[in-house]
C-alpha cells in the first residue's frame, strides 16, 4: 500500500479523487481534440461539397488496400490497449507489459505503411507543395482532395508518434512496477487517448479513400 | 473506488464486429449506390466509432459527467459544421451572392 | 472592519521557498498567478504602447508620424498582444489561478504541473511574438485574414502565428485544470448552488477555451501551411475559399469575446455584493446566464461576416440568433443594479471599477446590438463604430473588472493594503480617460471614418484630437496604480485575512496564505453570500 500512498499527489485527498480527476481531465481534453480535428473535417466537408467530381477522381489515386489494412491494424492495436487497461486494472503486469508492446508495434506497423504511401505519393507527384503535377481537368480541385488528405492524414499521424512515446513511458513505468491495482490510470487515460486516435482514423478512412471507388 | 472490468469475451467480441464492418464497408465502396455510399459509409464509420467508444472507452460504465463531456465535444463539433455548411448550401439562394 | 493586524503571518506563499528555481519550478497556483500577474502586466504595457502610437499617428489626418506599413503593424501589434496576452489569461491566469483553488476549499487545482506548464507555453509563445516584434512586426491585423496573410503579406506572419498557436493552448489547459478542478476538488458541503459566482463565470470561461480555441489553433496552422508550402487552402486562385477561414477563425474568435469578458462578469458579481453588503439578487439566473453566455455565445459567429460572400440567408440566420445573446447579458446587469438597491454601498477603489464597469459595459452591449442587425450593420462596418464598440466590452468592461479584481485580491495576494485615496483617484482618471478615448470613435465611426488607415479626412480631425488626449488620460491612468501597488508592497498598513469584510472561504485564510491555502479542509455549511441577514426581506 506505501506505493499507492506515493502515487498520491500532494494536492488530493485520496486515489480516487486522483482517478477521478485525471480521467475528466483526459476526456476533456478529448473534446478539446474533436474539435482541433473537427476544424479540418468541415474543411473537407466544405471543398467535399463544392468539388464532387475531382473528389472522385482524385480518390481513385489513394490505395484501398492500404487503407484498409491500416484501418485493421489500427483497430487491433485499440484491442490490445484495452486489453492492456483490463491487465493495469486486474494488476497483472507482466500481461500489462507484453499488451503494452503490441499496442506499440502495431501503432509502428501502422505509420509504417502509412509512410510507405507518402512515399508512393511521392513519386506519382502528388504533393501539393512539392511537386504535385495533374495533367487532367481540375487540376486546383484535386490538389486540395490531396491537399486534406495529407494534412488530415500527418495530423493523425503526428498524434500517433505522441501516443506511441506516451506508450514508452507506460513500459518503462510497468517495467518499474510503477501500477497496481489501486494505481493505475495513467494506462488508463494514455488508452483513451489512443482510442480516440483509433476513432480519427475510422472516419478518415471512409471519408479519404472510399469516395470515388464507383465512378 | 469500484471499478468495471469488461471481460476479455466482450473485447474480442467487439473487435471481431469492427473488423467485420471495415470489411463490409470497403466492399460496398464498391458497389454503385449513388449518393448513399456517403450515408452508408459514414453510417458505418459511426457504428465503429460508437463501439469503440462504449466498449474500449468504457464509456457504458462511466459517470453521467464524463458522458456529457463525451457529448460536448460531439455537440460542437456538430455546431462548427452544421453552422457552415447554413453558409455554404444557402450560397446562391439570392439574386446577389454567387454559389461557391 | 476587520481587527487592526500588526504582523503578516510567519510562514506563507511568498516566504515559503527563496530563490529564482523556487518560483520557475513551483507548482503553487498562488506563485504561478504571480508568475503571470508579472508577465501579463508586462504585455499589457507593451499592447498600450502600440496604442499609444497608433493614437499618436491618428492626432493629425496626415500620415506623417508613422508610414502607412509602420501604423499597419502598430495596429496589428496591439491587437495581438492585447488579445492573445493579456485580455484572455487576464483574468482566469491571474485571479482564477489564486483564487480557485481557495474557494473551493482546495489545497491547490487538480494539476498543478499542468499550470505551470501553461505558464511555460505561455511564455513560449509569448516570446515568439516579442521575436516578432524585435525583428520587423505583423501587418495582417489580428484576425489574419487571408489571403493576405498567406499570399500577400511580407510580413512575419508564420512566426506570429506559432506564437498565437503555442499560446492558445496554454489558454486550453488553463480552461481544462479549472472545469476539472471546480468539478473534483470543492470542499465537503460546497455545492453548485453554494458555489461563488466567480466560479460559475470561470467555468463557463473553461468550457469556452476548451471548445473554441483548439479551431483556432487549427485555421491559424492552416494559413501557416499555406504560407510555408505554397498551397491554397484558402487561397481563391487555386480553388480555395478565403471565407472558410473566417469561419474557422470566427468560431473560436467570437465565442473568445466572452473568454475575455465572462471572467470580468464574475468580478463583479463577487465586488457588487462585498461593497454592496447584500446577496447578489437571483444567484441562480447570473450563474445559468454564465453557462447560458459560454454555449449560445457558439452559435453567433456569423454576423462578423455580413459584407463577406457569406450567403444573405445565413447572415440573416446569423443576425437572428445574435440578438438574444443580449438576453443572458442584460439579466445579469440588471440583476447587478438590483443588488445594490438598497444595499450598504461603500465607494471604495474596486467599487468604483465595479460602477465603471456595469455603466460602459451597458453602452458596449446595446452598441452590440446595433451591429448585430444586418442592415445597419453594413453600414458601420469596419468603421471606427466598431473599434469603439469592442473597446467598450473589452477595456471599459474587462479591464475595468481586472483592475478591480487586482484591488480587491491585492490584500489577500500580498497582505498589505494600498492607499485607497490614490486608488479611487486613478479609477476616475481611467473613466473620464476611457470615455475621452473612445466615445468620439463612436461618433467618428458612424460618420464614416473607416478603421485601420493611418491617414483620415480633415473633417474627423477634432474628434480623433479627443481620442487621443483620452488616450494619454488613460494612460495615466493605468500608471498610477503601477506606482502605488509597488510602492504598497512594502509601506502599506497589513490588511490582515479579510479587509474587505467579504465572504467566501478565500477570506477565511490568512493574507497572504499558507502554501496549501488552509490548516485544514473546510468544510461548507451555508450559502456562500450570507451577508447581514437581516436585509434578506429586501430581496
Amino acid at each position: 500500500m506505501s506505493e499507492s500512498t506515493n502515487a498520491l499527489a500532494h494536492q488530493f485527498d485520496d486515489l480516487e479523487q486522483q482517478a477521478r480527476s485525471n480521467t475528466l481531465g483526459m476526456w476533456a481534453f478529448l473534446a478539446t481534440e474533436v474539435l482541433f480535428f473537427g476544424g479540418l473535417f468541415t474543411a473537407y466537408v466544405v471543398y467535399r461539397h463544392a468539388f464532387p467530381e475531382a473528389f472522385a477522381v482524385g480518390s481513385k489515386h489513394m490505395d484501398v488496400v492500404a487503407g484498409t489494412v491500416n484501418t485493421a491494424v489500427l483497430i487491433a492495436s485499440s484491442l490490445m490497449m484495452a486489453l492492456a487497461v483490463q491487465s493495469a486494472q486486474l494488476g497483472l503486469r507482466r500481461p500489462l507489459i507484453m499488451f503494452l508492446l503490441l499496442t506499440m508495434t502495431l501503432g509502428a506497423v501502422f505509420l509504417g505503411i502509412k509512410a510507405w504511401e507518402y512515399h508512393h505519393k511521392y513519386v506519382e507527384n502528388l504533393v501539393p507543395g512539392v511537386n504535385f503535377v495533374w495533367e487532367g481537368p481540375l487540376r486546383n480541385q484535386v490538389q486540395m482532395l490531396f491537399l486534406l488528405y495529407f494534412i488530415m492524414t500527418g495530423t493523425h499521424a503526428l498524434h500517433m508518434v505522441i501516443g506511441i512515446c506516451l506508450l514508452t513511458y507506460l513500459v518503462l513505468g510497468a517495467r518499474r512496477g510503477r501500477f497496481s491495482r489501486e494505481y493505475f490510470f495513467p494506462v488508463e487515460i494514455i488508452g483513451l487517448y489512443w482510442h480516440f486516435v483509433d476513432l480519427v482514423w475510422i472516419f478518415l478512412f471512409p471519408l479519404l479513400y472510399l469516395i470515388g471507388l464507383h465512378l | 473506488m469500484t471499478v468495471h472490468i469488461t471481460p476479455r469475451r466482450t473485447y474480442y467480441l467487439v473487435f471481431a464486429v469492427l473488423m467485420i464492418l471495415t470489411a463490409t464497408t470497403t466492399g460496398v465502396a464498391f458497389i454503385d449506390m449513388g449518393p448513399f455510399n456517403v450515408v452508408v459509409a459514414l453510417f458505418i464509420a459511426s457504428i465503429k466509432a460508437v463501439l469503440v467508444v462504449l466498449f474500449f472507452m468504457h464509456v457504458l460504465h462511466v459517470t453521467n459527467l464524463t458522458k456529457v463531456f463525451v457529448a460536448a465535444g460531439i455537440v460542437w463539433l456538430a455546431i462548427l459544421i452544421a453552422l457552415t455548411l447554413n453558409d455554404y448550401l444557402t450560397r446562391g439562394w439570392d439574386p446577389i451572392s454567387r454559389p461557391f | 472592519m476587520s481587527p487592526i493586524v500588526t504582523e503578516l503571518p510567519k510562514i506563507h506563499y511568498l516566504n515559503a521557498a527563496y530563490g529564482l528555481k523556487s518560483w520557475l519550478l513551483t507548482t503553487d497556483h498562488k506563485r504561478i498567478a504571480i508568475l503571470y500577474l508579472i508577465t501579463v502586466t508586462l504585455y499589457f504595457f507593451l499592447g498600450g504602447f502600440f496604442a499609444l502610437l497608433v493614437r499618436l499617428e491618428l492626432m493629425t489626418p496626415a500620415s506623417d508620424l508613422l508610414r502607412p506599413e509602420t501604423y499597419n503593424r502598430m495596429f496589428t501589434m496591439h491587437g495581438i498582444v492585447m488579445i492573445f496576452f493579456f485580455l484572455i489569461p487576464a483574468i482566469p491566469a491571474i485571479i482564477g489561478n489564486f483564487v480557485i483553488p481557495m474557494m473551493l476549499g482546495a489545497r491547490d487545482l487538480a494539476f498543478p504541473r499542468l499550470n505551470l506548464l501553461s505558464w511555460y507555453l505561455f511564455m513560449a509563445g509569448g516570446l515568439f511574438t516579442l521575436y516578432v516584434v524585435v525583428i520587423g512586426g505583423v501587418d495582417t491585423g489580428w484576425t489574419f485574414y487571408v489571403p493576405y496573410s498567406s499570399v500577400y503579406s511580407n510580413s512575419y506572419v508564420v512566426a506570429t502565428g506559432l506564437g498565437v498557436f503555442i499560446t492558445g493552448f496554454s489558454s486550453i489547459l488553463t480552461g481544462l485544470n479549472f472545469v476539472v478542478t471546480t468539478h473534483t476538488m470543492r470542499a465537503p458541503g460546497l455545492t453548485w448552488g453554494r458555489l461563488p459566482l466567480f466560479m460559475w463565470s470561470l467555468y463557463a470561461t473553461s468550457l469556452v477555451q476548451i471548445l473554441g480555441t483548439p479551431v483556432l489553433a487549427i485555421a491559424v496552422a492552416l494559413v501557416g501551411i499555406e504560407r510555408i508550402w505554397r498551397v491554397g487552402i484558402f487561397d481563391p486562385s487555386l480553388g480555395g475559399d478565403p471565407i472558410l477561414y473566417q469561419h474557422l477563425f470566427w468560431f473560436y474568435s467570437h465565442p473568445a469575446v466572452y473568454i475575455m469578458v465572462l471572467p470580468a462578469f464574475g468580478v463583479v458579481s463577487e465586488l457588487v455584493q462585498t461593497f454592496s453588503r447584500k446577496r447578489i439578487f437571483g444567484y441562480k439566473f447570473v450563474a445559468g446566464a454564465s453557462i447560458g453566455i459560454a454555449v449560445y455565445g457558439f452559435l453567433v459567429w456569423g454576423h462578423h461576416m455580413f459584407t463577406t460572400r457569406q450567403s444573405v440567408y445565413a447572415g440573416l440566420i446569423f443576425s437572428f440568433l445574435s440578438y438574444f445573446i443580449a438576453v443572458p447579458s442584460g439579466i445579469k446587469v440588471f440583476n447587478w443594479t438590483a443588488t445594490l438597491y438598497k444595499g450598504s454601498v461603500s465607494y471604495q477603489t474596486p467599487m468604483l471599477y465595479t460602477f465603471g464597469f456595469i455603466g460602459l459595459f451597458t453602452i458596449g452591449g446595446l452598441t452590440g446590438l446595433f451591429l448585430a442587425a444586418m442592415g445597419l450593420d453594413l453600414h458601420v462596418h469596419d468603421t471606427y463604430f466598431v473599434v469603439a464598440h469592442f473597446h467598450y466590452i473589452m477595456v471599459g468592461g474587462t479591464v475595468m473588472a481586472y483592475l478591480g479584481a487586482i484591488h480587491y485580491y491585492w490584500p489577500k495576494m500580498t497582505g498589505r493594503l494600498y492607499p485607497d485615496a490614490w486608488g479611487r483617484f486613478a479609477a476616475l482618471l481611467v473613466f473620464v480617460g476611457f470615455n475621452l478615448t473612445f466615445f468620439p470613435q463612436f461618433l467618428a465611426g458612424y460618420l464614416g471614418m473607416p478603421r485601420r488607415y493611418a491617414a483620415y479626412p480633415e473633417e474627423f480631425h477634432l474628434l480623433n484630437v479627443m481620442s487621443t488626449a483620452g488616450a494619454s488620460v488613460l494612460a495615466v491612468g493605468y500608471l498610477v496604480p503601477l506606482i502605488y501597488l509597488l510602492w504598497s508592497l512594502r509601506h502599506a498598513p497589513l490588511a490582515g485575512p479579510n479587509p474587505w469584510g467579504a465572504r467566501g472561504l478565500e477570506w477565511q485564510t490568512p493574507s497572504p496564505p499558507p502554501t496549501f491555502n488552509f490548516e485544514k479542509t473546510p468544510i461548507v455549511t451555508d450559502e456562500t453570500y450570507e451577508y447581514s441577514l437581516e436585509e434578506e426581506e429586501v430581496v
